[in-house]
């Protein structure tokens, strides 16, 4: 009697947990459905461009359109070279971009320890003045950083391109609270060693703080590669454009016609793989870095 | 070394470290918000070097200009009717807003099951955010041609499955579906980003027990859900709220630019894209400040609202 007993309960228990299993099972197959439908709208339109990079002339202005080209012509990559100066938009962003990260990197990083770890007078009053500005919208600070650079003689320079830009708010903020995370045990081991203020920055807080170096470095590379409105400001001239610039100047050159699609996609992708080749490549860090930051970059 | 010259020495090593940093907060950051409220106060247009600037001084002048009214013909007519028609722009174009945020939670929420090659999918998800730009632009640019883009072709094949011939609307080029396009566009750059990201964090950072001490007290999903989950992400949703309206009210520039030069008819134009050509093409210097700074105060006052109101919803 009592075996069945003990058998009916057991086998209740397992009924329920097969049931459950199924609805886990459910719910997994649901979660997989709308993450493929969603994926497949998110990169429909990534498969757009490639497909229409690489289609003939006719081919672009056909209806209803073919997704695989035929023939596939790589003319389009070959042209977007010629006809403006995309290799020179690609030097530009590139040198701008590193330029602007080492510094941002480098002045954030330096100012970062100051407010965390050194002590001066002034010291709490001043970074609360560098939070306040951090409220201000860009278009305020836009319109006199602009007339300075008309003022300095900069327009059209990689000064005006770089120097305004080396230096953040955002990026100091965020190693100062980082530094600040990190125990103050190791410096004092160091001090009594006769570490240098200098020595401890360098050898101690720096290596300690490779996760949020990075992101800050990977988030200021994307933000200055994709930056339009700054260099569209203060450059007139195909020689200091950035690839932003640059690709708005195919849109100029096909003013008064039907621009040729499958040339501005080819320029699109070209100017955008270096991004996300370099985001495929430190994936990880961009995940723990939003959460370390938790700011929008 | 008595302690005096040692703090006095860590001030100075403190002012070598911050240096650079400093020089650059005063010249380019606060000094130009100084100037910048300066400059709204003047008649100030771009001259040639080394002039550079010619300013009239015009007290509130341009303040009325842009959000005063005057009689004529017995009716009250804005003194800037662009100004208005920008500012309602900008505010549509923020609808999408609670869209977006709705959406990156329910991908965060089915991002968080466990389940293989998550990290995939939220490659694929954040591409948009990581080649953010003209790029991109140009891209749905392409997508939204009337009649060979992406969309309107879909919808095309859609109709032929029911032997229906669709033509879809000129996206860009119409006043009614200029700005729902860009919205569109909007929700899909936006959707996978670091809203989703946040969300997965916030997520993932609360205790299992919680749910698995409301199974044994019979609750439903649902349930879970609002009880449970909602409050434990709330301060990210409020963060997500802030930071989202601040950034709506200053966007729009370069959909504007690239896809519509503010068209059709100024129906495509927000506030950032009306200050850039006040600054680049009128170089009327002092009246763009004046925008830019109507635009902080009200993006000041709403951030103020947002956290009163939001401290009293958020559970921490």
């Amino acid at each position: 009697m009592r075996a069945d007993k003990e058998q009916g309960v057991s086998e209740i228990l397992l009924r329920s947990k097969r049931k459950r299993a199924r609805k886990e099972l459910l719910l997994k197959t649901a979660a997989y459905f709308f993450l493929t439908l969603g994926g497949i709208s998110m990169i429909l339109p990534f498969l757009w461009m490639i497909s229409t990079s690489l289609k003939e002339a006719q081919a672009i202005y056909t209806f209803p359109p073919k997704w695989i080209p035929d023939p596939v012509i790589f003319e389009a990559y070959i042209k977007v070279w010629k006809i403006v100066p995309f290799a020179r938009f690609y030097f530009n962003s590139i040198f701008v971009a590193f330029c602007v990260t080492a510094g941002q990197v480098m002045t954030s990083a330096f100012a970062g320890y100051a407010f965390s770890r050194l002590r001066f007078p002034g010291r709490d009053k001043l970074f609360f003045a560098y939070l306040a500005t951090m409220m201000i919208p860009y278009s305020v600070i836009l319109v006199p950083v602009y007339i300075l650079m008309v003022y300095f003689r900069w327009i059209d320079s990689y000064k005006a391109l770089i120097l305004p830009a080396m230096f953040t708010a955002y990026g100091t903020f965020m190693l100062r609270q980082f530094f600040m995370s990190i125990p103050r045990d190791l410096e004092d081991a160091a001090r009594i060693d006769g570490c240098s203020l200098f020595g401890i920055f360098w050898k101690i807080i720096l290596p300690l703080s490779k996760p949020a170096l990075a992101t800050l470095t990977m988030f200021t590379f994307m933000a200055s590669w994709n930056n339009f409105m700054w260099p569209l400001l203060v450059t007139n001239s195909t020689e200091k454009a950035t690839l932003p610039v640059g690709l708005s100047y195919f849109q100029e050159v096909y003013q008064y016609t039907q621009p040729d699609w499958s040339l501005l996609m080819a320029g699109s992708l070209l100017a955008v793989l270096p991004v996300i080749i370099v985001f495929v490549f430190n994936q990880r860090f961009f995940v723990e870095g939003i959460k370390l930051t938790g700011i929008k970059g | 070394m008595n302690p005096i010259k040692a703090k006095n020495r860590e001030a100075l090593i403190a002012l070598l470290f911050l240096l650079p940093n400093l020089l650059g907060f005063l010249i380019f950051d606060s000094i130009p918000v100084l100037t910048s409220l300066v400059l709204s106060f003047f008649d100030a247009r771009l001259a040639p070097w080394p002039q550079v600037l010619t300013a009239k001084f015009v007290g509130f002048g341009n303040f009325i200009r842009l959000l005063g009214f005057q009689l004529k013909d017995a009716s009250w007519v804005p003194n800037d009717p662009k100004f208005w028609r920008f500012t309602g722009n900008t505010l549509f174009l923020m609808m999408v807003i609670p869209l977006q945020i709705f959406g990156s939670l329910i991908l965060a929420l089915i991002m968080n099951k466990k389940l293989r090659g998550v990290v995939a999918f939220r490659t694929i998800y954040f591409l948009p955010t990581i080649a953010n730009g003209v790029a991109i632009y140009l891209l749905w640019q392409w997508v939204y041609n009337p009649n060979f883009g992406l969309l309107n072709s879909m919808i095309a094949k859609a109709g032929d499955i029911f032997n229906v011939r669709i033509q879809g609307p000129h996206w860009l080029s119409s006043e009614v579906w200029a700005k729902p396009s860009l919205m569109l566009m909007g929700l899909w750059i936006v959707l996978g980003g670091h809203n989703a990201i946040l969300y997965l964090a916030a997520l993932q950072n609360i205790p299992k027990d919680f749910y698995d001490a409301s199974s044994i007290d019979g609750a439903s999903p649902w349930h879970k859900f609002w009880y449970i989950t909602w409050p434990m992400i709330s301060p990210t949703t409020f963060f997500i709220t802030v930071m989202s309206v601040i950034f709506g009210f200053q966007s729009g520039f370069m959909q504007a630019y690239i896809m519509t030069r503010g068209g059709p008819n100024g129906a495509t134009t927000t506030l950032e894209y009306y200050i850039f050509k006040n600054l680049y093409e009128w170089h009327h210097v002092g009246y763009a400040a004046t925008v830019a700074w109507f635009l902080f105060i009200v993006i000041f006052m709403i951030t103020l609202f947002n956290w009163r109101f939001g401290g009293k919803v958020v559970h921490y």
